[in-house]
């Protein structure tokens, strides 16, 4: 008989724990360093527009007159790109995924007008 | 004699992962002649290298197939820092051996499940898929991402593997290897699989070479090709590596080839975790490719050899990006092992050579 080639395994899959998770009731934990979303603290970002130039799918929009840093998360493909090249460092890669949406907008965030000598500590 | 007929095969069909169409012509049950035709997913991504920078096409070259991601990317960076005579880290070179193996043993499960399914044996089809997953799992946990892993760059890797992630990754692979055992008892020794795989399909060994067959479609015509074998990057640093070859050409010899090599592929990944050595994981690479500057590379895919070629022209963009995929040298080898098969035979034929139609079309 064939099926008696996968009899141990099978038998192991008839008693012991699902492989599967019920979701949506149970959610995996996401593994750290897992590429999710992007985030921008915007306390520390500079409007350089280095993320903009790099991203390889044109997601970023950086609109220094308007301080704003926009970001369509339908063209970014989580590659990272940004977030390593950021001289701020303020770019982060979160582990969860963004939640489903029911239309393609751009997430723009202000970015505050911050005192030139609070910059110059800062530096 | 019958009358010949023409059956139309895909490009939607529940057999095929991805869009092939093929003209059987039959006669009777027996197919006399089988036509490909592609041409259904073709996006222009060798275009693209116009429009993108040879640090962003890496993106895009890794896009060009699911399966075989890491291999593009890894054999589009290679063919750069062949083409500006960049130096890369010694255990850049072990990490990306590791996760291209880890992605030949996911691609090649994947594949044994459809098989299994194909020729109706379900549960075996969910208890590979249930083994991928474990290696999806690493993955993950390694480089952050299930299929597009975006972790490598020109001039290295951008991501390291710590020596818990690596105990763990031993510790994962030992498991798989265990219930995998019990999975190839099945594949290679159950009466059903026997069945519909022995005798079926069969490409000589002659007829192999004259169609250049490549990858496991070959080596199971006992071919003796495998890239691994010129020891580009890592594979150089492997104490033994010997190709898994069978001489018998048919449908069950391609299903052993795939089964070995995972087998294969594990100890290759045990052998480099213990021998990788410490460092840097990348170096930086400045300026561009010069003018009319040329390079060419070889990587062994999942599905066989896998050419890159690349043209500089000065600029940040190349002139050129030309990739000859693994499908596009076996699409003759298997319409020649369609024709005077069953036509029950058909599904069976076409997924043993693993045709992977998004990479041939790009």
């Amino acid at each position: 008989m064939g099926s008696f080639k996968l009899g141990k395994m099978t038998f192991k899959s008839l008693f012991g724990k699902p492989e599967t998770i019920q979701y949506p009731a149970e959610q995996k934990t996401p593994p750290p360093g897992l590429k999710g979303h992007v985030v921008n603290d915007v306390e520390s970002c500079i409007l350089c527009g280095i993320c903009m130039k790099r991203c390889p799918c044109a997601a970023i929009e950086v609109d220094k007159p308007a301080r704003t840093w926009s970001i369509n998360r339908f063209r970014c493909v989580q590659c990272g790109t940004c977030v390593r090249e950021c001289p701020k460092q303020c770019l982060t890669m979160e582990p969860t995924y963004t939640p489903p949406a029911t239309e393609k907008r751009l997430d723009s965030y202000e970015v505050p007008e911050r005192e030139k000598k609070a910059a110059a500590q800062e530096a | 004699m019958g009358k010949a007929t023409v059956i139309p095969f895909g490009p939607q069909h529940p057999v095929l992962p991805e869009p092939l169409h093929l003209d059987l012509v039959v006669e009777d049950e027996t197919v006399i002649e089988a036509v490909p035709q592609i041409g259904f997913i073709h996006r222009g991504l060798e275009k693209l290298v116009e429009t993108r920078d040879y640090n962003q096409f890496i993106y895009v070259a890794e896009r060009i197939c699911g399966i075989c991601a890491f291999g593009h990317s890894m054999g589009y960076a290679e063919t750069v820092e062949k083409l500006m005579g960049v130096e890369i880290p010694e255990r850049a070179e072990y990490l990306r051996v590791i996760w291209h193996e880890l992605s030949r043993v996911h691609s090649h499960v994947l594949w044994m499940g459809l098989a299994a399914d194909a020729f109706g044996y379900e549960s075996l089809f969910m208890h590979c898929w249930r083994l991928r997953e474990r290696v999806l799992d690493i993955f993950e946990k390694t480089t952050g991402g299930r299929v597009i892993f975006s972790v490598v760059k020109v001039g290295g890797v951008v991501r390291d593997i710590d020596d818990a992630m690596f105990a763990e990754i031993k510790r994962v692979l030992e498991g798989i290897k265990d219930d995998y055992r019990q999975l190839c008892n099945a594949f290679l020794k159950d009466s059903s699989v026997k069945n519909r795989t022995v005798g079926v399909g069969v490409i000589s060994h002659e007829d192999a070479l004259a169609m250049s067959m490549v990858g496991p479609f070959a080596r199971a015509s006992n071919v003796n090709n495998d890239a691994r074998c010129l020891g580009n990057g890592g594979y150089g640093k492997l104490a033994d590596f010997q190709p898994v070859l069978d001489g018998q050409g048919d449908c069950y010899a391609r299903v052993k080839v795939r089964a070995l090599e995972v087998l294969q592929s594990i100890d290759i990944i045990e052998e480099m975790i213990a021998k990788i050595p410490a460092g840097d994981i990348v170096v930086d690479v400045k300026g561009s490719p010069a003018a009319g500057a040329e390079a060419a590379n070889v990587v062994e895919q999942p599905r066989g050899e896998c050419y890159y070629y690349a043209r500089g022209n000065g600029s940040k963009y190349l002139e050129r990006m030309r990739m000859r995929t693994p499908t596009s040298q076996n699409l003759a080898g298997m319409a020649t092992a369609l024709a005077g098969c069953d036509l029950a035979d058909v599904n069976m034929i076409v997924l043993t050579i693993d045709p992977c139609i998004s990479c041939t079309e790009r």
